[in-house]
């Protein structure tokens, strides 16, 4: 315990400075507010001009990406289209894919390697596993982006794919290591820790008398897991999923970098090939395209495709919120 | 005799079923149970791959002058020539700005939320509004700070330009990244504050202190460690964002001559670039391309966060409880779900 100085004792005003520093301190909870609602309204108005100009066809296919893009950069309107003209679903799509798929994987590994860290790790590998899924958290999208590009990408180029593949869908898009799965590969592992973290500090507010209980009636300890623990903390890991979805959603340097940026629509029609096929999410384009943000229709484009990922973190929290009041209501407090 | 008698028997042992094996279980279960050893391993090969890896290619490639020379402009001389001592001070520069203004805000919020919290319905306002900064993608928190600093009364933070003010400098770039650190100082101190027993609170009010006088002089004193965990994680999340410094700080990999004559002022009104978007200039994606460059600049990057990671370690360590009870939720800032 600090504050052991007999003086504290005398400091602080009475009454009249109690008011004063709960209105200080209020005022600086209700500064972040405004600011937090500025947000909203700065990035929406920016917006606003692409979405009008476009309406719902926004979020539909149209021209290449790019060469809307480029027309926008070049004040060279695309033929029977304005300068604004944009249709955005092959980065939305993108952005679907990669983020479902890891958050998918994600889900698998992450209940696991709970389930193993709280469970069945002896209590040497318990005491690695914590600074491991620290480190994993904490290393930058950047270096997780470098290591893909130049370490993972080459591997997946010259082991997985094979000229063949190349071959058949030369004629519409070129595949190299920087594809779906090596970005959504790391992605993976970018949102691991997140989701371990949660599922297992649940697992461990399990009140032990529940899975005495089912032990003693002679069920095994996997059963007993899967019927008891993990059914008590589905809230749980439906937070942390949330969670991780916001991260993926938002994740822009590495998808820039080991994604294959290319803004191409990936066909899951394709079979296999659509594992290779390259994609470039919303979040990884506002990134790309950062340095036309000076050009008027640009700039109005890249802030839609920023208000579209605002509002997925909006709906996200909200679902957030959702689940929490589940886990409240569960008596549950992870 | 029949005192005896009536004496309880005394306890025996214990019969313990034996020990339940695992090749006693069905195969989908023990299929199962393989997978959990399976997923824990593979975590620990990944994060060892990736420190192994990252240890290789810096001992491999990081030199002493890389750490002493500033970058020189133009692509094809700056993969033969220069460093990235720019870089580091950049990066320090803006993890300084930014936490000097995260960690005050965060436990100013923070001391509201939990101990005066009146009106309720601001209090629960400003909770899920935080919430939701939390899930707020960097790029997008970025794109914001960018028009908010290119407003002209804001000029004196950066450098005026043709409409208003250009909106890119370190004291723009932090005051943003700021945003992103501010949730997990702001929970580690909350959950620091919740967990003070209420005797202490009760112990000064009885003194005739009011809530200012305590929370100032008895309860954060007594949560440093909480705040300071809760600083230095928030530090790690600002040294390694990329978003926030490509918008907000330019491309320029030098430290710009200083604005003005304000000394350290100046310095940060100018733009520059950090060890991240240094290493995103250098790799294969970035117009450097010199990936010797960029492996060297990403292990000091790497160093740096582990250093940090390390000190949060040392922190909790010294207090049992506070690493037990809330790692997680310091980690991550918004798992208070």
């Amino acid at each position: 315990m600090t504050g052991g100085d007999p003086k504290s004792l005398l400091k602080g005003g009475g009454a009249a400075g109690d008011r004063r520093a709960e209105l200080m301190l209020g005022a600086l909870g209700a500064l972040v507010l405004v600011l937090i609602g500025a947000m909203v309204v700065t990035v929406a108005v920016k917006a606003w001009p692409s979405f009008r100009y476009n309406g719902l066809g926004w979020f539909g296919p149209g021209a290449e990406v790019d060469t809307e893009l480029r027309a926008m950069r070049e004040s060279a309107p695309l033929k029977g289209h304005g300068l604004l003209y944009f249709s955005a679903w092959p980065l939305i799509w993108g952005t679907i894919v990669t983020t479902l798929a890891a958050v998918v994987l994600a889900l698998v590994v992450s209940t696991f390697a709970a389930i193993f860290l709280t469970e069945f790790a002896p209590p040497q590998m318990r005491r690695t596993l914590d600074p491991v899924i620290r480190l994993l958290a904490g290393v930058p999208s950047v270096i997780y982006g470098l290591i893909g590009i130049l370490a993972i990408a080459p591997w997946v180029d010259q082991h997985l794919l094979s000229d063949a593949r190349k071959k058949s869908v030369n004629y519409v898009v070129q595949l190299n290591g920087e594809n779906l799965t090596t970005g959504t590969l790391i992605l993976t592992v970018m949102i691991l820790p997140i989701m371990v973290a949660i599922t297992a500090r649940a697992l461990e507010s399990v009140p032990p008398s529940w899975r005495e209980g089912s032990v003693a009636l002679g069920v095994n300890r996997w059963r007993t897991i899967r019927r008891v623990s993990l059914r008590t903390v589905w809230p749980a890991v439906a937070a942390g999923t949330v969670l991780a979805t916001a991260r993926a959603l938002g994740e822009a340097v590495m998808l820039a970098m080991v994604a294959g940026s290319t803004p191409f629509a990936a066909n899951p029609l394709d079979g296999i090939t659509f594992l290779f096929e390259p994609v470039r999410p919303l979040a990884a384009t506002i990134f790309q395209e950062s340095e036309g943000l000076t050009i008027g229709p640009l700039s109005h484009t890249i802030y839609a495709m920023g208000a579209v990922l605002l509002l997925s973190a909006a709906m996200l929290s909200l679902a957030g919120w959702a689940v929490k009041q589940m886990l409240v209501r569960q008596g549950i407090r992870p | 005799m029949a005192g005896v008698a009536a004496s309880p028997a005394p306890p025996t042992a214990v019969v313990r079923p034996p020990r339940e094996r695992i090749s006693s279980w069905p195969l989908a279960d023990r299929a199962f149970y393989a997978l959990c050893w399976i997923s824990g391993l593979a975590l620990c090969a990944i994060a060892l791959w990736i420190v192994l890896y990252m240890l290789v290619k810096g001992i491999a490639y990081l030199k002493p002058s890389l750490l002493t020379k500033s970058p020189v402009s133009g692509s094809i001389e700056q993969t033969s020539n220069g460093g990235f001592l720019d870089p580091i001070e950049g990066t320090l520069l803006v993890t300084a700005v930014g936490t000097l203004i995260a960690a005050p805000l965060g436990v100013a919020i923070a001391t509201w939320l939990t101990e005066y919290a009146r009106p309720s319905w601001l209090a629960r306002a400003v909770d899920s509004a935080i919430e939701m900064l939390a899930g707020v993608p960097s790029i997008v928190l970025a794109l914001f700070g960018l028009i908010f600093f290119s407003q002209g009364f804001l000029g004196f933070l950066s450098q005026p330009a043709a409409s208003g003010s250009l909106g890119q400098s370190f004291l723009d770039a932090g005051a943003v990244m700021s945003l992103i650190a501010l949730p997990l100082v702001l929970a580690a101190t909350r959950e620091g504050l919740e967990a003070l027993p209420p005797r202490m609170r009760e112990a000064s009010f009885a003194l005739g202190k009011t809530r200012a006088t305590t929370s100032r002089y008895v309860l954060l004193p007594a949560i440093k460690p909480s705040i300071a965990a809760g600083v230095v994680l928030g530090m790690g999340r600002i040294v390694g964002d990329t978003a926030i410094i490509t918008i907000l700080l330019g491309g320029s990999a030098q430290l710009t001559e200083p604005v003005g004559h304000t000394p350290v002022f100046g310095l940060l009104r100018g733009t520059g670039s950090t060890l991240t978007s240094y290493v995103y200039y250098n790799s294969p994606a970035g117009e450097g391309n010199a990936h010797e460059k960029a492996y060297a600049a990403a292990f000091v990057l790497l160093l740096m966060v582990l250093a940090l990671n390390a000190l949060v370690t040392r922190i909790t360590s010294d207090r049992p409880g506070l690493a037990g009870r809330a790692f997680e939720i310091l980690r991550f800032g918004t798992a208070r779900a």
